[in-house]
C-alpha cells in the first residue's frame, strides 16, 4: 500500500533513481562555480564587471527557463528586469534600506506580474507572442519615461539607500562586496532553477516544448504550466534587476528598455539555450566582448555585435555550451 | 471641428507613410513566414539615397524618390539571395535573431559613412508650406503623401488581384508547397516580391525624411511600428496592412495631440489587445 502511496521516497523505483541521477552534480559544474568564487580574490580583478557578468547571467538564466526549456520567446523580458530594479530602487530610496528582504519583495512583485502576463498569453503562440511581450515591454518604458516626477524619467532614480548586508557587510567602491552579494544570490537561484529544471515539473515543460499535443494528451496541464514558468522566470528576472539597483544605487529607463530585452536574448544564444549555464558563458562573452570593442572602437562596436549575432546564427545556431558538449562528447567516443 | 478634420489628416498622412514602409513586409511575411526585423533597414537605406542624391549630387527630389525605390529594391534583392534564402523555414527566434544582427550592422555602417546626426533634407518649395483646401489649412507635403499612397495601394491592390504575377504571389501566400508543386517557380516569385517590398521600404524611407528625420537610429525607432502594423493588420494582406497602418497613424497622431502626457501607451495597448483577441490579425487567415 505505502508504496504506491509514496513512489517518490522509494530511492529503487526507476523513476525516482531516473531524477536522482539527473540532479547528480558533474566536475565541471562545482569548478564552474569555484571558478567565480575565485575570482574574487585574484588581484586587480574587475570586480565590478564580474558582478556585471554574473547578474546578466542570472537575468539570462531567468530568459532560459521561459526559452529554453518551454520553448517561449520573449521580447519583452526586461520589463521583469526593470519592475525589481525599480522596487528595489523605491524600496531603497524611502527607507527599506535592508537588501535581503528588499531583493525578496521586488522579485515577488515581479513575480506576481509575470503571473498576470502569464495569464494573459498562456493561449497564444509565433508571432502574436512576440507582439504581445514586446508591446507590454514597450507599454512599462513608455510610462516610465512619462511620470518622470515619480520615476525621474530619464535620469533615473536618485538616492537609493541601501544597508550593508546582514549588517556586516558594507557595499564599497571596489565592488568587492557587491560581488559577493551578487554571486551569492545568484547560487541560491540557480540552485533553484537547478531544482526546477531537474523535476517532474522541468521534464513536463521539455515535453511540452517538444510536442505539446502529445503533453495535453498525456494529461499535463499545459496552460497552468506556462503561467507558472512564466511567473517563476519573471522573478528571477526581478530579483536580478533588484541586484543590479542594489549594488549601483542607480536604476533608469534602459534597465527595461527592449535594447536591454534584445541584450539578454543575445546574450542566451550565444551561450546557447536550455543548459542554464549558458546564460553564464553568454554573459561572460558578450559584456566582455561589450567592454573590449567598446573600448577599440566607441561608436562602431555594435557593428561587431551585429556580425557575431549574424554568424552564431548561420553557423552556431546551438550556442557555446550545447556545441562543446557534443564537441566533448565526440572526443570521449573515440 | 476642424481641429478634428486636421488631425485626422494627419493621421492618415502619417498612416500613409506606414503603410508604404511595411507592405512589403507584411506580404514577405504571410508568403515566406520569413521575419525580416531589417525591412526598416531598407526605409533607411531609402532615406539616405534620398540625402546623397538631393544634397551631394544635387538632382531633384522628384527624381530621388524613384532611386530611392530602385537601390532599396536591388539591396534587398542581394540580400535575399546570399543570407535570406538559407533561413526560410527555420523558426521564428533565429530569423529575429539573424535580421536584429543585420540591423545592428546597418546601423554601424551608416553612422561611418554619415555620422550619428539627424541628415537636414529640403524639399522642393512646392511642397512646402500650407494649403487651404474646402475650409481646412492643410500642410502640402502631407497632402502629397496621402496622393502617393493612395496611388500605391490601388496599384497594389490591382496588380495583386488583377495581375498574373499578384496571382502567383496569391498563390504562394496561400500555400507556397502547393504553389510549387504545381510548377511555380516560387523562388523566383520570392525574390521579386522581396525585392519591391523592400523598394518599398526604401520609397517610404525617402519620403519619411522630411517629416520623421533620418538619422541611424531609424531602424529601431520604426521596427516597433512596423512590427504592429503587419501583426495588427495580419499578415499576407494588403488591405489588412492599410487598415491597420492608418488606424494605427491616426491614433498615434490623435493620441499625441489630445493626450500627450501617455504618450506611446495608446497605440501599444491597442496593439496587445488586438494581438490577444485576434493572433492572427484583423485581416489574417489562420496559418
Amino acid at each position: 500500500m505505502s508504496t504506491i502511496s509514496e513512489p517518490a521516497t522509494d530511492r529503487s523505483t526507476p523513476a525516482s533513481q531516473y531524477f536522482a541521477g539527473l540532479a547528480r552534480w558533474r566536475v565541471w559544474e562545482i569548478l564552474f562555480w569555484v571558478a567565480l568564487v575565485g575570482l574574487f580574490f585574484v588581484p586587480d580583478a574587475n570586480l565590478p564587471l564580474y558582478g556585471q557578468i554574473v547578474i546578466w547571467g542570472l537575468f539570462a538564466m531567468s530568459l532560459d527557463l521561459l526559452l529554453g526549456y518551454r520553448g517561449i520567446p520573449s521580447l519583452g523580458h526586461a520589463a521583469f528586469f526593470g519592475i525589481g530594479g525599480y522596487a528595489a530602487g523605491y524600496l531603497g530610496k524611502f527607507g527599506w534600506i535592508e537588501p535581503i528582504s528588499g531583493l525578496v519583495i521586488a522579485a515577488l512583485l515581479a513575480g506576481v506580474i509575470g503571473w498576470l502576463t502569464g495569464r494573459l498569453i498562456q493561449r497564444v503562440s509565433g508571432i502574436a507572442l512576440l507582439m504581445v511581450t514586446l508591446g507590454l515591454n514597450l507599454i512599462l518604458n513608455d510610462v516610465v519615461h512619462r511620470q518622470s516626477g515619480l520615476t525621474g524619467g530619464d535620469d533615473g532614480l536618485q538616492g537609493i539607500e541601501v544597508a550593508p548586508v546582514l549588517g556586516l557587510f558594507r557595499f564599497d567602491i571596489f565592488g568587492r562586496t557587491a560581488y559577493l552579494y551578487a554571486l551569492a544570490v545568484t547560487f541560491v537561484l540557480f540552485l533553484l532553477a537547478r531544482a526546477l529544471v531537474k523535476s517532474p515539473f522541468g521534464l513536463a515543460l521539455l515535453g511540452a516544448r517538444e510536442n505539446p499535443r502529445r503533453m495535453i494528451m498525456l494529461g499535463a496541464p499545459l496552460e497552468r504550466d506556462v503561467t507558472t514558468v512564466f511567473a517563476i522566470a519573471a522573478a528571477f528576472a526581478g530579483a536580478a534587476g533588484a541586484l543590479l539597483t542594489q549594488t549601483t544605487q542607480f536604476v533608469s529607463p534602459t534597465s527595461l528598455s527592449f535594447q536591454r530585452s534584445a541584450d539578454v536574448l543575445v546574450i542566451l544564444i550565444i551561450g546557447g539555450t536550455g543548459r542554464l549555464y549558458g546564460a553564464f558563458i553568454g554573459a561572460f562573452v558578450f559584456l566582455i566582448l561589450r567592454d573590449w570593442l567598446a573600448e577599440l572602437s566607441p561608436v562602431y562596436w555594435y557593428f561587431w555585435i551585429g556580425l557575431l549575432l549574424v554568424v552564431m546564427v548561420a553557423f552556431f545556431r546551438k550556442g557555446i555550451v550545447p556545441s562543446l558538449e557534443a564537441l566533448v562528447r565526440r572526443v570521449r567516443r573515440r | 471641428m476642424t481641429t478634428i478634420a486636421t488631425v485626422l489628416f494627419n493621421g492618415v498622412a502619417y498612416g500613409m507613410l506606414l503603410f508604404i514602409m511595411s507592405v512589403g513586409l507584411s506580404v514577405t511575411m504571410g508568403m515566406m513566414n520569413f521575419v525580416n526585423l531589417a525591412h526598416a533597414s531598407f526605409s533607411m537605406l531609402g532615406g539616405y539615397v534620398l540625402v546623397v542624391v538631393t544634397q551631394q549630387l544635387g538632382l531633384p527630389f522628384l527624381i530621388s524618390l524613384p532611386l530611392a525605390f530602385v537601390v532599396a529594391g536591388l539591396v534587398s534583392l542581394v540580400v535575399e539571395r546570399t543570407i535570406f534564402r538559407y533561413f526560410y523555414g527555420t523558426d521564428d527566434l533565429t530569423q529575429v535573431l539573424l535580421t536584429l544582427g543585420l540591423i545592428f550592422m546597418s546601423i554601424a555602417i551608416v553612422t561611418y559613412f554619415w555620422g550619428g546626426t539627424y541628415q537636414q533634407i529640403r524639399v522642393p518649395s512646392w511642397l512646402t508650406g500650407q494649403q487651404d483646401v474646402l475650409g481646412l489649412t492643410l500642410e502640402r507635403y502631407r497632402m502629397f503623401l496621402v496622393a502617393v499612397g493612395a496611388v500605391l495601394a490601388l496599384v497594389l491592390i490591382f496588380g495583386l488581384e488583377r495581375t498574373r504575377f499578384g496571382a502567383c504571389v496569391r498563390a504562394c501566400v496561400d500555400n507556397a508547397r502547393v504553389a510549387r508543386a504545381c510548377g511555380l517557380n516560387t523562388e523566383l516569385v520570392f525574390a521579386v516580391t522581396f525585392a519591391i517590398g523592400g523598394g518599398l521600404a526604401g520609397l517610404a524611407g525617402a519620403l519619411s525624411a522630411n517629416l520623421l528625420g533620418i538619422d541611424p537610429n531609424f531602424p529601431l525607432r520604426y521596427l516597433v511600428y512596423l512590427l504592429i502594423v503587419v501583426s495588427v493588420g495580419g499578415m499576407g494582406t494588403i488591405t489588412g496592412t492599410l487598415v491597420a497602418a492608418l488606424l494605427l497613424g491616426v491614433a498615434d497622431v490623435a493620441g499625441k495631440y489630445y493626450a500627450p502626457e501617455i504618450g506611446g501607451f495608446v497605440i501599444y495597448t491597442i496593439t496587445v489587445l488586438v494581438m490577444l483577441w485576434r493572433p492572427h490579425g484583423l485581416m489574417g487567415r489562420r496559418a
